[in-house]
């Protein structure tokens, strides 16, 4: 434990002895671990905003939508979710509190939205009452819509603020008139704002009555809906999920063998996509850095065969005063691990700037997040890489002559 | 020096052989060596260039291994150690002072005087304070922040000598200790090696002048790996 000491403070007087060389040594590092973290740093402050914009489905939400296998769109036949579907789901399933149908209005001239003279794009969605609790949004300002609404199919919305922004709505905008594609809709409420994600707003929508949306799709057309809903007991969402699966089966009349012509996806589901990209990018850059490190350990060993060749009489001397091989082995060994964890520390600090810096320049970007994991793992692999590429100057150093290192000129 | 004759030799040579082999030339550096050397005594080993008297002073420092005989230090036969105890020996028994210094040129004469202790798991404090002690004692008290390149050559063979002495080894083996200095700072050298001698530190060295020889009590002349003549000598006082 004495000599681990020693030799550690005796590394760092020789790395500040020759401060040029060290930060010339261990600048591969540097680079390597800077890379690492800025990517880490910004790739997982994107998954962990976007994990929280997901967190706002609500961890126990189901969301369920048609789906048609390659092969029957092909035949044109394509699968639907229906009002009914909806209807014998929170008839005949217990432990679900909120159900609510979304639907797409998205579809030819109907994302057109326009008030005046201005003329804007929104997504328009037809919603029932319970979509601002299976979705955690609630109107900033103004109301939401009723039961009331929704039966009398209504012309109101509320809308996201960017809306209100994009069509140049003057003061306030309750009770004022614009177009939904050829209908005139009223204005009840405006929907906090959520920001942007990745660059695209999120406060660009257009929020209906279901039976509303449903009239200006044209009632008789047979619509094809999504349904979420939220499951009380968490744990018991899988349940649920296959509950909700056999009943939709039964009702879509698929015989046993048959594909299912729907998905039911957790809000987990969502996001873990959208995880599997982030971890890509991640493990994709962890292997271009890992490589970077290597190089960087090469460097490391060049130099520290270089420093042993120059400091032979040193090595000389010291074994003249009572230097052991362990010791000489230690102490060279110590200074390649200092170098390297240094290099570590330095490349942690300028790599969580790096990112912090890319993410406040782009616009929309969310805030750069450095995981634990990445710095331990950064350190991790400079200590390796220290250990791996200094043992062989060391153990040259340690095996020295102590007569021939003393003449050594 | 009266005690010194009865107790066992610190240094006894026993018919040691040193060969070198070159291609297919056999060298013997040292030729059948016997000496014995005691506590106290103040040894001189000269010799032409070539006459074995470096490999003699290696192998008394435990720098260098013998080919054949028996090297008692201490009683300890040196020939059975191994490199962790041969380095042990090096840190405990024997004081180096090299003809070139072999100072730690990156280091102040404090962390060069200290760091023989290093080896010997003393903290930091106290080597510290027996290392400004041991500069103290050979006058360079205010200088102990002095890298050597900033010191006179006299200065940096007191700092060797405050380093050899600071883990009271039992000899203080030095290698023509004044062969880089000119002849007064020689005088002042040796006349603190004679001081040395005087407070009983065992002393042997290497040289081939005449004149520092002349300061021993004793000289062990080589010639060819063998030695020549060993004679004590009256020093004359003063």
């Amino acid at each position: 434990m004495f000599a681990l000491f020693e030799s550690f403070r005796s590394a760092l007087e020789s790395i500040r002895a020759h401060g040029f060389r060290s930060l010339l040594t261990s600048l591969g590092i540097i680079i390597g671990v800077t890379s690492v973290i800025a990517v880490v740093s910004i790739v997982q402050g994107l998954s962990y905003t976007i994990n929280a914009q997901f967190a706002g489905l609500g961890g126990n939400s189901l969301t369920i939508r048609s789906y048609t296998p390659f092969k029957k769109q092909i035949q044109g036949r394509l699968a639907k979710l229906r009002d009914s579907d909806m209807q014998v789901i929170s008839r005949r399933i217990d432990g679900i509190s909120d159900i609510t149908p979304v639907l797409f209005t998205q579809t030819g001239s109907q994302g057109a939205i326009s008030y005046r003279s201005q003329v804007s794009f929104s997504r328009v969605i037809g919603i029932g009452p319970s979509y601002l609790d299976v979705n955690s949004v609630y109107p900033q300002q103004g109301r939401f819509f009723t039961t009331d609404d929704d039966e009398r199919r209504r012309l109101v919305c509320a809308v996201g603020v960017d809306v209100i922004e994009d069509l140049e709505i003057p003061g306030d905008p309750i009770g004022k008139y614009f177009r939904v594609g050829n209908e005139w809709c009223k204005i009840v409420g405006v929907i906090e704002e959520r920001g942007e994600l990745l660059g695209f707003s999120q406060d660009n929508f257009v929020l209906l009555p279901y039976g509303t949306a449903k009239r200006i799709m044209g009632a008789s057309r047979d619509l094809d809906i999504q349904i979420q809903l939220l499951v009380d007991d968490m744990n018991r969402q899988d349940e649920v999920k296959d509950r909700v699966r056999r009943v939709l089966r039964q009702e879509h009349g698929l015989k046993s063998g048959e594909p299912d012509d729907f998905k039911v996806q957790t809000a987990e589901q969502l996001t873990e996509s959208f995880n599997t990209v982030i971890n890509m990018v991640t493990a994709v850059s962890a292997g271009i850095v890992g490589i970077s490190l290597l190089v960087g350990g090469i460097g490391i060993m060049n130099i520290m065969l270089v420093s042993v060749t120059e400091r032979t009489r040193e090595i000389g001397i010291l074994k003249a005063l009572g230097a052991t091989r362990q010791d000489i082995l230690l102490q060279f060994l110590i200074e390649a691990l200092a170098l390297t964890m240094i290099g570590g520390l330095v490349g942690v600090a300028i790599g969580y700037g790096l990112g912090a810096l890319v993410a406040a320049l782009l616009p929309g970007f969310p805030a750069a997040h450095v995981p634990l994991w990445a710095v331990m793992l950064s350190f991790g692999f400079c200590a390796a890489v220290g250990i791996i590429f200094g043992i062989v100057p060391a153990a040259k150093a340690a095996q020295l002559n102590p007569i021939d290192a003393l003449r050594y000129e | 020096m009266q005690t010194g004759e009865k107790e066992s030799p610190v240094i006894q040579f026993q018919n040691v052989y040193r060969t070198y082999e070159m291609g297919d030339q056999v060298l013997n550096a040292l030729d059948g060596v016997n000496v014995d050397i005691s506590r106290n005594e103040y040894v001189a080993i000269v010799g032409a260039s070539g006459s074995g008297k470096s490999t003699m002073m290696n192998i008394i420092g435990c720098l260098d291994r013998i080919t054949r005989g028996d090297y008692l230090l201490n009683g300890t036969n040196v020939g059975d150690m191994s490199e962790a105890e041969l380095a042990k020996a090096r840190n405990r028994e024997i004081g180096f002072v090299f003809q070139s210094f072999n100072l730690l040129s990156r280091a102040s004469a404090l962390k060069n005087v200290m760091q023989p202790l290093v080896y010997r798991g003393i903290p930091r404090a106290e080597r510290k304070r027996l290392a400004s002690e041991a500069l103290g004692n050979v006058g360079l008290g205010d200088r102990l922040d002095s890298r050597p390149n900033q010191m006179s050559g006299g200065q940096r063979q007191r700092v060797a000598i405050a380093r050899a002495l600071i883990g009271n080894p039992a000899i203080l083996l030095a290698d023509e200790p004044t062969g880089n200095l000119d002849s007064k700072t020689s005088q002042e050298i040796m006349a603190l090696i004679d001081q040395l001698h005087q407070k009983g530190q065992t002393i042997i060295m290497v040289t081939h002048e005449p004149d520092i020889a002349a300061h021993c009590d004793r000289i062990i002349s080589l010639t060819d790996g063998k030695v020549e003549s060993d004679t004590r000598q009256q020093k004359v006082a003063g």
